[in-house]
């Protein structure tokens, strides 16, 4: 086992804490709890399900809106499950769209089997082979200083994988409602009649 | 003048706005990729798979755009969770273009069991499945359809039959990459 020192919440809360009019995706499970434990605010959206889309939905919004910065906050096994679009991403090279991974090498909702991050796969080595100008793993707390700069400052596309302690945390759990999650970010971004209206 | 359906998909995703393609590439769908690509005023991204277009689509909604996805019939096979999980259980607007084998002719039995499959999938995950027999169908569809999905809030694909695309004539000494 590893012996990793930094807490999930504890980093994201504090790289997030100015994040200003950042829009954020998070990957279904631990990183939607993650998020949400943060405080709900209609710039979240929240994946409850469609495992590996997280970073892709990060791509099709950092494109529609290229003055705003773009975070994915996603698991190692939700981005294991979206590796192809490392290349994709890295093909387009969106400069205001940041990745965040917070890799507990575990598969946490289903039992905290091990993923392949703990068994070789360097998920920023990824990235950077596929083109990202911008990538790192952060392990220490020093080092989790500079994830604030990463995921809303540095350009991009980048990508951020914190290693992170296997911990048990309580749930947060935001609205569930896809439709609801979906209008009520559009309605923030776009303002109510350009977002309701066809 | 050229009278290939492409032209007027084209022109359907102008008027109706669309603002992203995301493909796959496909024979069938070559001239419309082409003419995507050379249009400044849509965004194309190339996907390596066929299922990054679904979370691209629903993240070009998010962000206030309109998106169209390009892809040949066996890739909807690696979009089954993506539009099942995100489309409908958003409730996302969603439209895609489907350039079918397996079914008209086809000389590749691999290609069979998922042509075959591709409406009933469709249909099992909410999509509403508009089948294009003709060159002048698709143009049709694709004007009803994208109304349908961002006016109407519903996920279409139009399905181009190899009717209209033309079957593959395997022969063995073929070079290819060859029509």
């Amino acid at each position: 086992m590893t012996d990793f020192v930094l807490h999930r919440r504890e980093i994201l809360a504090t790289a997030l804490a100015d994040r200003g009019d950042a829009l954020v995706v998070t990957g279904l499970g631990s990183s939607t709890w993650d998020l949400a434990s943060l405080g709900d605010r209609p710039e979240n959206f929240y994946l409850w399900g469609a495992m590996g889309n997280s970073a892709m939905i990060g791509l099709g919004l950092a494109i529609a809106q290229p003055e705003r910065r773009v975070v994915v906050v996603t698991g190692d096994g939700e981005m294991l499950m979206g590796l192809t679009s490392f290349t994709t991403i890295g093909a387009r090279r969106p400069s205001n769209l940041a990745i965040c991974v917070l890799d507990n090498e575990r598969y946490t909702e289903t039992g905290r089997q091990p993923t392949a991050t703990g068994l070789g796969t360097d998920l920023a080595a990824v990235a950077k082979a596929c083109g990202f100008p911008k990538t790192a793993t952060i392990r220490t707390e020093a080092e989790a200083g500079q994830l604030g700069d990463l995921l809303l400052r540095t350009p991009g596309p980048v990508m951020a994988v914190a290693k992170v302690v296997d911990e048990q945390l309580p749930m947060a759990v935001p609205p569930r409602d896809g439709g609801y999650l979906k209008t009520r970010f559009r309605i923030g971004l776009l303002g109510e009649k350009a977002a309701t209206l066809p | 003048m050229d009278d290939h359906w492409s032209v007027a998909a084209h022109r359907h995703f102008k008027a109706a706005g669309v603002r992203q393609v995301a493909y796959v590439p496909d024979g069938g769908l070559t001239k419309l990729i082409e003419r995507c690509r050379e249009d400044n005023a849509i965004e194309t991204v190339m996907c390596a798979t066929e299922e990054e277009g679904i979370g691209l689509a629903a993240g070009a909604w998010l962000g206030g755009q309109k998106a169209a996805v390009l892809m040949q019939s066996s890739g909807v096979g690696n979009t089954v969770n993506a539009i099942a999980s995100l489309v409908t259980s958003a409730q996302f607007p969603f439209f895609a273009i489907v350039t079918m084998r397996g079914q008209w002719g086809e000389g590749n039995p691999w290609q069979v069991p998922m042509g075959q499959a591709v409406a009933p999938v469709l249909e099992a995950i909410g999509v509403k499945v508009f089948q294009a027999d003709t060159a002048e169908d698709v143009g049709a569809m694709v004007e009803a359809g994208l109304r349908m999905a961002y006016s109407g809030d519903q996920a279409v694909a139009v399905l181009v039959s190899q009717r209209v695309i033309g079957s593959k004539v395997w022969v063995a000494d073929k070079k290819e990459g060859a029509q």
